[in-house]
């Protein structure tokens, strides 16, 4: 278990046990309803969730990474706290998402500066432990990198969008990936994240707190404008699925990915399997049972059950299946072709 | 396929597995994989779990199966179905095949059998007696086939043992016994990790989806400091050779990369990948819940044995992996293209009676081009 220093505690503060924070101090929830020198602790709460809700990342009163006064560390481990209970009170998830998200990003600044600041090996050691502890990847130091085991790598990256991110694109040697602290943090957002989230989902729903009715219809409303909606406004297949049925329609042979990726798409896309089997048909190496099968394979009727999703783009690009028009407008998935967000 | 050659080739391949049981290696942790098998002319058997060689032995011999296949993955339930199996790890394996490396030899040596009329002709695309488009293609690889598999087989273990930092004695080299190499890694860090993070393991052995940024090309105000060097590590090693070519050229090159800007280095990291991008198949790699065929069963597409190449170099896969037996037997042979086996000569046949040595029978059998006279 980590021992975490003051100083972490406001740094890290979802790694201090809640109650346990609060029972030290002496303090119980429902005096924060009524107190007037404690409702500062609220309102710097909510400050925290509104600049999360915003897509910001909340700055702290420390001073590079150290709380100048007890009360300031105390108001720094407090508000996070409080800001959960809030959360919980108003039941919104997109709240649980953003706050867990923006309080990832303010942990991962924190993390990048220890581990990137030479000249105090205990910071280093300590964000390195709270990597291991929390996430199980170890981490060396080697020179002016850090050093991961190309699987860990992998299990966390594989999620990222952006190409830089592909193992291709890093530096490789040994069985090992050289990371700088930034990237080395940025690995681990997503997880950070999570874990914040779980923590927020499991913590017990408190009852409302006296005083705070107020603040909490606010966050609600927050919330609610935040929601997206997505809206089909065409019909209309990307250019990828088009070239795909193109070449099938020509009777030129399209490789196992590109008729893995139609399939899939027009899948999601609410087609049966009885309406896709014909499209195929022009194949130079049709088999209808071959087909069959694999297609019920592929929408979970047969077989393992799991339905399989389309190819994102990123790895279409790979597969030399994508052929990006304007009209992709960044999407990442050629099932979000022709949705447009509505905000 | 008609049942006097059904018959002949099971005749064949029983004998071999009955004298050749020293051959078939069980996998590790048997217990733990999933079998599978087939029969000539039907469907495929799978989610099978042995416990030892006796219980594999005893499947040979009591099937004859046409194939036989193992999982690279370890299961705790591998008889259940694949929902139920409980998926532990998976071997890492690689597939080369010959097919895939777009040589200029193929065509020499490709036939196409017509599926309408049956018509067998060199390559072509369309039946030059029927006119039908639904041709059948067999190949018969050659010698350089085999070599530029080799070439990438080499290329990747490269790359395993120098950035991926696998044991050299953790890979294993076997030819599939027909036109390329199955590559197993053991006990490495990647046993227990998905089809996704497999999937982009796959793109880095290729090459693929590299960005300029990585070998120092950058939008703006690029700097020549970042441009790689011939005595790094991994692909920046590789891509200093490839590109620059010598360590004198290097300077000349980067000014005149600098000077074509940041989309043509784009356009020449593609072009590389071509050629430094070891080329695999990526669906192999990628699929952890596929049954491989057994090291030392018959590939049904040659009547070749799939077999560890202990030494690659000298390996010949049409004398090394061709087991079996020389006693002659009658077929009407239709194979417009000449062929070696166990170091004699076959081929051309135009329709004709012939007898042949079993083992070239098969072969051709196997391929479609002969039945038992």
């Amino acid at each position: 278990m980590l021992v975490l220093g003051q100083d972490e505690k406001a740094k890290y503060p979802f790694l201090a046990d809640a109650g346990e924070y609060l029972k030290d101090k002496g303090f119980s929830l429902v005096q924060f309803g009524s107190d007037p020198v404690l409702k500062l602790s609220v309102e710097k709460a909510l400050h925290r969730i509104k600049v999360a809700a915003a897509g910001e990342v909340y700055k702290s009163d420390l001073i590079d990474g150290q709380a100048s006064k007890d009360y300031v560390l105390e108001r720094e481990v407090f508000s996070f706290l409080l800001a959960i209970v809030l959360i919980k009170l108003t039941g919104m998830s997109t709240l649980i998402k953003r706050f867990a998200l923006a309080e990832a990003r303010r942990a991962e600044n924190y993390l990048e500066k220890d581990l990137g600041n030479a000249s105090n090996k205990s910071k280093i050691d300590l964000a390195t432990r709270i990597i291991y502890d929390l996430f199980n990847i170890e981490i060396i130091k080697e020179n002016d990198f850090f050093v991961i085991p190309v699987s860990d790598y992998l299990k966390h990256s594989v999620t990222f969008h952006e190409r830089e991110w592909k193992l291709i694109n890093r530096h490789v040697e040994n069985g090992k990936v050289f990371l700088t602290p930034d990237k080395t943090v940025r690995l681990i957002r997503k997880e950070l994240g999570n874990y914040i989230s779980s923590k927020i989902i499991n913590a017990p729903k408190p009852s409302m707190i006296p005083g705070l009715e107020n603040i909490v219809d606010e966050l609600i409303l927050i919330s609610k404008k935040l929601t997206p909606t997505y809206t089909i406004i065409t019909g209309e297949y990307p250019p990828c699925i088009k070239h795909a049925i193109d070449v099938l329609e020509k009777g030129e042979n399209l490789p196992h990915s590109g008729r893995f990726m139609l399939a899939t798409f027009l899948l999601s896309r609410g087609q049966t399997v009885q309406q896709i089997a014909p499209l195929f048909k022009n194949a130079p190496d049709y088999n209808p049972r071959v087909t069959f099968y694999q297609l019920n394979h592929l929408a979970g009727t047969s077989g393992s059950a799991t339905k399989y999703t389309c190819p994102s783009c990123e790895k279409l690009k790979t597969q030399d299946l994508c052929f990006i028009t304007k009209e992709c407008d960044n999407i990442i998935n050629p099932l979000q072709f022709g949705k447009k967000r509505k905000q | 396929m008609n049942e006097t050659d059904i018959k002949f080739l099971e005749d064949s391949f029983k004998k071999y597995y009955f004298n050749h049981f020293d051959l078939i290696s069980s996998p590790q942790r048997t217990p733990e994989r999933e079998f599978g098998y087939q029969k000539f002319n039907s469907g495929m058997f799978r989610h099978i779990s042995l416990k030892d060689d006796k219980e594999l032995h005893l499947l040979f011999m009591q099937n004859i199966p046409s194939d036989v296949y193992c999982s690279n993955a370890y299961y705790s339930f591998p008889n259940s179905p694949m929902s139920e199996k409980d998926w532990k790890e998976a071997d890492l394996i690689f597939d080369i095949d010959a097919k895939d490396l777009d040589l200029s030899c193929r065509k020499n040596h490709t036939i196409s059998i017509c599926n309408e009329c049956n018509e067998v002709s060199k390559d072509v695309n369309q039946c030059e007696k029927c006119n039908s488009t639904k041709l059948e293609k067999k190949s018969l690889p050659c010698k350089n086939c085999i070599d530029a598999s080799k070439i990438e087989v080499n290329k990747l273990s490269n790359v395993l043992i120098d950035d991926l930092g696998i044991d050299k004695e953790n890979i294993y080299v076997y030819f599939s016994g027909n036109e390329g190499f199955h590559v197993y890694v053991f006990n490495s860090q990647f046993q227990k990790i998905g089809s996704k993070e497999r999937s982009e393991l796959v793109d880095y052995i290729m090459f693929r989806g590299v960005i300029p940024e990585t070998f120092g090309m950058k939008k703006f105000k690029p700097n020549r400091s970042l441009f790689p060097d011939f005595n790094q590590k991994g692909w920046n090693g590789r891509f200093s050779k490839q590109v620059f070519g010598s360590k004198s050229k290097r300077s000349k090159i980067i000014s005149e990369l600098l000077d074509n800007g940041y989309s043509s280095f784009q356009k020449l990291l593609d072009n590389v990948s071509e050629n430094i991008g070891v080329k695999i198949d990526p669906n192999v790699t990628m699929d952890i819940h596929r049954i491989f065929r057994l090291p030392g069963s018959i590939n049904s597409k040659s009547g070749l044995t799939k077999i560890l190449c202990t030494d690659l170099t000298k390996f010949d896969p049409y004398t090394d992996a061709c087991f079996l037996n020389d006693d002659s037997v009658e077929v009407l042979a239709n194979c417009p293209i000449e062929f070696k086996l166990k170091n004699k000569k076959f081929g051309p046949y135009i329709n004709e009676k012939i007898s042949l040595p079993t083992y070239a029978a098969v072969y051709l059998i196997c391929k479609k081009l002969a039945i038992i006279a």
